[in-house]
């Protein structure tokens, strides 16, 4: 069906295909769009789950997890300060290696309040053990959504995944949506290490280092595995619904001299300023990266580089950028930029790569 | 590419009528995006909002600089905020008024009485004459969308019929 | 992926004892005690919700465990909150298996009261247990908010100066079915509220007090009788509330009748060995108010 939607209603619409059994929710702005209208879903029949309004997001993660053990489908979502504050949970439902799935939209952090689109929320968040995928437009949302079931509750997988998107720039914004009819596409959840009364087991009880060390490692292997996973289910998406995901959305990129990397609506402005920039001769190309864990291996030739990071790790850099250093060995010119929602233009990113100083850090706009 | 700018106060409907004109621009077969700009979501507040409709796929998140048009819902925020900023020189406005205010001349100015035309069918939510569905009859009628698709919008949005009446009403008052 | 539950390591002990003999508790530990006795009330259909506490500690290391009955350890301020979705999850699969979250105070009355709070007002299906041993004792005893005026902890080298925290009051405030009070001491009274308890659907809480000698400084031999010593003297009141109908239980009775000194009880203990004699008359004051308030309530007045 093809309508309308916000990327918050689409999340919801894409949760009212996957159908979990609980739901823990917790309004924080801008997120509250998404358990609103779960709550409208779950009211008017049109989805059975369980729905558990918490009293914080602490709660709403611990839900999920004393919920997701017992072997059922389960989600939940945030924002910025939601997600710090459930942070501790965050870990364990990694480490519990429950398919839990949430979608965190992303916003700046206090103080001041700021309720507007940056990315350190959820970065902060890279080393928990959670897949993470950062996307662009309504329909991404919601295809990212249904998606990020069938990948975490893969047995090769059984991590739980965070489907990310800007605050207010995605979250409020109408686009179209076509609405699909998933049918098998998530398989039945079986989770085997599921609580079992008549198998009784002890869970995260205390664990000595060596074996302890071997269980993180656990973690990583399936988050290698989760490789082939997310590859498998992207293009099992593309032949029954016909829209085609990867590591990284590239535009131009082919016969391009110069790349703009970012993530989120960033990446979709990028392309406009791509299109500024081929008129005037210039071969640039945009790539927008959608997956940070598991950080995609990224097809940069030996073109010149401007990554752009609404995100900032002090005292070190822009987290893309010295993503893309450390996993490269490639130096480029770190743009920061569109942090606490800052207005960011296709204008002002052409204007990036024309004055790009490459090895180079720049905050746009407050960078004398 | 056509871009509208829509200033109106928290609680008016900006947002929803912003929601209407990117739903009756689609069913027109465009594409359309609606972004409301969020400051303090307070009652009372100037609250702008930006549409775009286009042939191609829209890849534009950020504000719009220069609109074709301008659409004021409340005209007591052209007294707050320079609603005319960066209009592109052949672009129009539509001021929900019943007479030019006095900041407006000089542009190519629309009016139509919207709350009159709510108040006229008691269109009115919580005490506030509803502007959201009759301004999409106005914009009908200058042609942003079809009249099949701004009806099509409303009804799919709003069940009460007063919500289409008005639309036609303001459809046949804009000249 | 490597299995991460742990396997029952010990066998040959009796089908309804579901703590094996191999726990690492302390000698004279009551709140295995206790434990033992709930999982007995309660049955195999069990699963046991252990934040951060001696209790999480006590179930063995990996991969092996003392507890015969699915065990989840958690978060120190999640056990509620945990619980509630594992509640909210056997509903939806239509199961009856009962959800036990089994918290120190620390975890109770501190750092996880807003979890069990937000938990109690959603009426979550589950039986939340504090077993209350005054102090962190799986950190080695330092001052949690149910440490009582005076007592010695590692935190409060010269005795605790403010009172303990009426837990019991805040979660009534809740309206829930059902709360009991209860005592390591007294074993069946403690067994027939936790089956009470479980016939119950909705919130249920219990708290027991669970002396710890270590942490109280007392013979590992004598863990019985300063339980019943707490009793006795009215300082530890014990009781059912089934929605209003508050019933006093039989020792606290004996004891608003005829209390045993509570001298007695503080000399029993090395965390009281400073108490000062004001403090005594706060505790004695707390205590008669408390134990007031409740004949109060049971008479109806």
């Amino acid at each position: 069906m093809l309508t309308i939607s916000t990327g918050n209603n689409a999340v919801a619409a894409a949760v009212r295909q996957a159908i979990p059994a609980v739901v823990a929710a917790y309004p924080i702005t801008p997120q509250t769009e998404i358990v609103e209208q779960i709550a409208n879903y779950v009211t008017n029949g049109s989805l059975k789950s369980k729905y558990i309004p918490v009293e914080s997001e602490h709660s709403a993660m611990a839900a999920c997890i004393g919920a997701s053990i017992t072997g059922i489908r389960t989600f939940t979502a945030t924002s910025s300060h939601g997600l710090l504050y459930m942070h501790e949970m965050v870990n364990w439902a990694a480490g519990a290696r429950l398919p839990i799935v949430m979608a965190n939209v992303n916003r700046a952090l206090g103080p001041g309040w700021n309720v507007w689109a940056e990315h350190t929320d959820s970065l902060q968040a890279r080393d928990t053990g959670w897949l993470q995928v950062y996307v662009a437009t309504v329909q991404e949302a919601y295809d990212a959504t249904i998606m990020a079931f069938r990948i975490a509750e893969d047995r090769r997988v059984y991590l739980p995944v965070m489907i990310n998107l800007d605050g207010f720039s995605l979250s409020h914004i109408t686009q179209q949506l076509e609405e699909s009819e998933i049918g098998d596409f998530i398989p039945p959840l079986m989770l085997d290490h599921a609580i079992d009364t008549k198998a009784p087991a002890g869970y995260g009880c205390m664990t000595p280092s060596t074996d302890y060390f071997r269980i993180r490692y656990d973690i990583e292997r399936s988050m290698r595995d989760s490789v082939a996973v997310i590859r498998e289910t992207e293009d099992a998406f593309a032949t029954k619904f016909g829209r085609k995901y990867s590591w990284t959305e590239n535009y131009r990129c082919e016969d391009a001299e110069v790349l703009v990397l970012s993530m989120g609506t960033l990446g979709k402005e990028a392309e406009v300023a791509v299109d500024i920039l081929r008129d005037e001769g210039v071969k640039a190309g945009a790539m927008r990266v959608r997956w940070i864990r598991p950080f995609p291996e990224l097809d940069l030739g030996d073109r010149e580089l401007v990554v752009i990071d609404r995100n900032y790790s002090f005292g070190f850099g822009g987290i893309l950028a010295s993503s893309i250093r450390a996993k490269t060995g490639r130096q480029c010119y770190n743009v920061i930029a569109g942090i606490g929602g800052q207005e960011v233009t296709y204008n002002d990113i052409a204007g990036f790569i024309r004055n790009r100083r490459i090895g180079e850090e720049t905050w746009f706009g407050v960078d004398a | 590419m056509f871009e509208i700018r829509l200033h109106s106060r928290g609680g008016q409907g900006g947002v929803t009528a912003a929601k209407l004109m990117a739903l009756a621009a689609f069913r027109d077969g465009k594409y359309a995006t609606a972004a409301p700009f969020y400051g303090a979501e307070r009652r009372g507040a100037p609250i702008v909002s930006f549409i775009r409709i286009d042939d191609k796929p829209i890849k534009i998140y950020s504000q719009i600089h220069n609109p074709d048009l301008v659409v004021v819902l409340d005209p007591s925020i052209i007294d707050l905020v320079n609603v005319f900023d960066g209009l592109k020189p052949d672009g129009k406005v539509l001021i929900n008024a019943t007479e030019v205010p006095a900041k407006a001349a000089g542009y190519k100015v629309s009016l139509v009485d919207l709350t009159g035309i709510a108040l006229k069918i008691n269109l009115i939510v919580a005490g506030s004459p509803i502007l959201n569905t009759p301004v999409i009859g106005a914009l009908a009628k200058m042609g942003l969308f079809s009249r099949e698709s701004a009806s099509a919008a409303i009804k799919e949005m709003f069940s009460d019929e007063r919500n289409y009446q008005a639309a036609l009403m303001a459809f046949e008052e804009l000249v | 992926m490597t299995d991460i539950r742990v396997q029952i390591v010990m066998s040959g002990t009796s089908a309804t004892e579901y703590i094996c003999k191999c726990t690492s508790a302390c000698a004279g530990c009551s709140s295995s005690l206790i434990l033992r006795h709930v999982l007995k009330a309660a049955g195999p259909d069990t699963v046991l919700v252990v934040p951060a506490c001696c209790t999480s500690v006590l179930q063995g290391v990996w991969p092996n465990t003392a507890f015969n009955i699915p065990v989840y350890n958690v978060a120190f301020a999640a056990a509620a909150a945990v619980a509630s979705g594992m509640a909210a999850a056997f509903e939806s699969m239509g199961k009856n298996t009962n959800v036990i979250a089994y918290a120190g105070d620390g975890g109770t009355v501190d750092i996880g009261i807003q979890a069990l709070s937000g938990a109690l007002e959603r009426e979550t299906n589950f039986l939340y247990i504090c077993y209350d041993n005054e102090a962190y004792g799986n950190t080695g005893m330092q001052r949690s908010g149910s440490t009582p005026i005076g007592a010695r902890t590692t935190t409060t080298p010269g005795g605790k100066v403010h009172k303990k925290k009426d837990l019991d009051r805040i979660i009534a405030a809740h309206n829930l079915p059902y709360m009991a009070t209860a005592c390591s001491a007294y074993p069946q009274d403690l067994a027939k509220k936790v089956q009470k308890a479980l016939s119950i659907k909705g919130p249920k809480f219990m708290h027991i007090l669970a002396p710890c000698p270590p942490g109280w400084r007392y013979d590992a031999s004598k863990t019985i009788e300063v339980g019943k010593m707490a009793v006795k003297t009215g300082l530890w009141a014990m009781y059912e509330r089934e929605y209003d109908l508050l019933t006093i239980s039989g020792p606290t009775k004996a004891a608003m009748i005829k209390p045993a000194p509570l001298e007695d009880y503080f000399k029993m203990q090395g965390r009281f060995s400073g108490l000062k004699e004001e403090q005594v008359k706060t505790v004695r004051g707390e205590m008669e108010r408390n134990l007031r308030m409740l004949k109060a309530e049971a008479e109806g007045c």
